[in-house]
C-alpha cells in the first residue's frame, strides 16, 4: 500500500498547475478549465483520505464536488457566451465593462 | 508493488498533460489535454478502489463537462495569433504565488509525514480484498447520512441549468 503523502503531493502538483493557469492565461475558457483542474486535484485528496480511513464520506464529498463543477461550468460557459455576443472576444483583458 | 507502478503511471500522465494544458496556445489542444488529465485521475480513483467515482468521473467530467467546453470553444472565435499568456509582470506574480503555496504545502506534508504520533499518522487501510462493495457503501451513505445535501445539490443543479439557459440565449429587444 502506498503512503498517503504520494497522493497529497500529486494533488498539490495539479493544484499548483491550475493556479498558474488561472493567473497567467488570457483566454477565459482556459481559466475555467484550470478551475476544473483545481477541483479535480481536491477530489484526489478526498478519495485518498477516504480510502485510508476506511470511511466512505470522502467519496460522497467528491461526488458533490463533481456536481458543483458541472454547475459552475454550465453557468460560467453561459456567461462567456453572453459576453461573446456583446463584445466579440473571450480575452480576460477586454472584460472591462464595469470599470470606469 | 503493482499499486505503486499503477499510481506512478497515472500520476505522470496527469501531471504532464496538466502542464501541457496550461501552456498550449490552441484552446482545443488544452481541452484535449485536460481530458487526458481527468482520465488519468479516474485511473487513480480506481487504484484507490473508488469504483463508483471512477465511472462518475468518466461519464460526468469527460462525457459531460468537457463536451460542453469543446462546444463553447467551437462557438466562440478564439484569437490564437494573439499572445495567450499575459504580459511579463503577471507571469512573475503567478510563479511567485505558485512557488509560495507549493513550498508551504510541500513542507507541511513532508514534516507531517515524519512527525511521530501526530499529523499524517493515520490508520492502516484495509486490504483491498476486505473492502465492502464500493457502490453499495456510497449509496448507503449518500441516501442515509447525506440525504439533505443531496437534495440541495439537485436544487443547485436546477438553478444552474436555468441560469445557463437564461444567460446563453439571445437577448431580444424589449418592446
Amino acid at each position: 500500500m502506498m503512503p498517503i503523502g504520494h497522493y497529497l503531493f500529486l494533488s498539490l502538483a495539479l493544484f499548483l498547475i491550475g493556479v498558474i493557469g488561472v493567473i497567467t492565461r488570457r483566454n477565459v475558457i482556459i481559466v475555467l478549465m484550470s478551475i476544473e483542474l483545481i477541483l479535480n486535484a481536491v477530489n484526489i485528496n478526498l478519495v485518498a483520505f477516504s480510502r485510508y480511513f476506511g470511511d466512505v464520506a470522502g467519496q460522497v464529498f467528491a461526488l458533490f464536488i463533481i456536481a458543483d463543477a458541472a454547475a459552475e461550468a454550465a453557468v460560467g460557459l453561459g456567461i462567456i457566451i453572453a459576453f461573446f455576443h456583446n463584445r466579440e472576444t473571450v480575452l480576460a483583458d477586454e472584460m472591462d465593462l464595469l470599470k470606469w | 508493488m503493482l499499486d505503486s507502478v499503477i499510481f506512478y503511471f497515472f500520476a505522470g500522465i496527469a501531471v504532464i498533460s496538466a502542464a501541457l494544458m496550461v501552456t498550449r496556445r490552441n484552446a482545443i489542444h488544452s481541452a484535449v489535454f485536460l481530458i487526458t488529465t481527468l482520465l488519468a485521475t479516474a485511473g487513480i480513483f480506481l487504484q484507490l478502489r473508488a469504483e463508483f467515482l471512477f465511472i462518475a468521473q468518466i461519464i460526468l467530467y469527460v462525457g459531460g463537462i468537457m463536451v460542453l467546453f469543446i462546444f463553447v470553444i467551437m462557438l466562440v472565435r478564439l484569437d490564437v495569433p494573439l499572445p495567450q499568456i499575459r504580459s511579463g509582470l503577471q507571469k512573475w506574480i503567478a510563479l511567485f504565488v505558485a512557488l509560495t503555496v507549493g513550498v508551504e504545502a510541500g513542507v507541511v506534508i513532508f514534516l507531517a509525514r515524519k512527525a511521530p504520533g501526530q499529523g499524517l499518522l493515520i490508520p492502516n487501510p484495509a486490504p483491498a480484498d476486505k473492502l465492502p462493495p464500493n457502490t453499495e457503501e456510497l449509496a448507503n451513505s449518500l441516501f442515509r447520512s447525506y440525504l439533505l445535501p443531496f437534495e440541495i445539490a439537485s436544487v443547485l443543479l436546477l438553478v444552474a441549468m436555468v441560469g445557463a439557459v437564461v444567460m446563453a440565449k439571445k437577448r431580444t429587444e424589449a418592446p
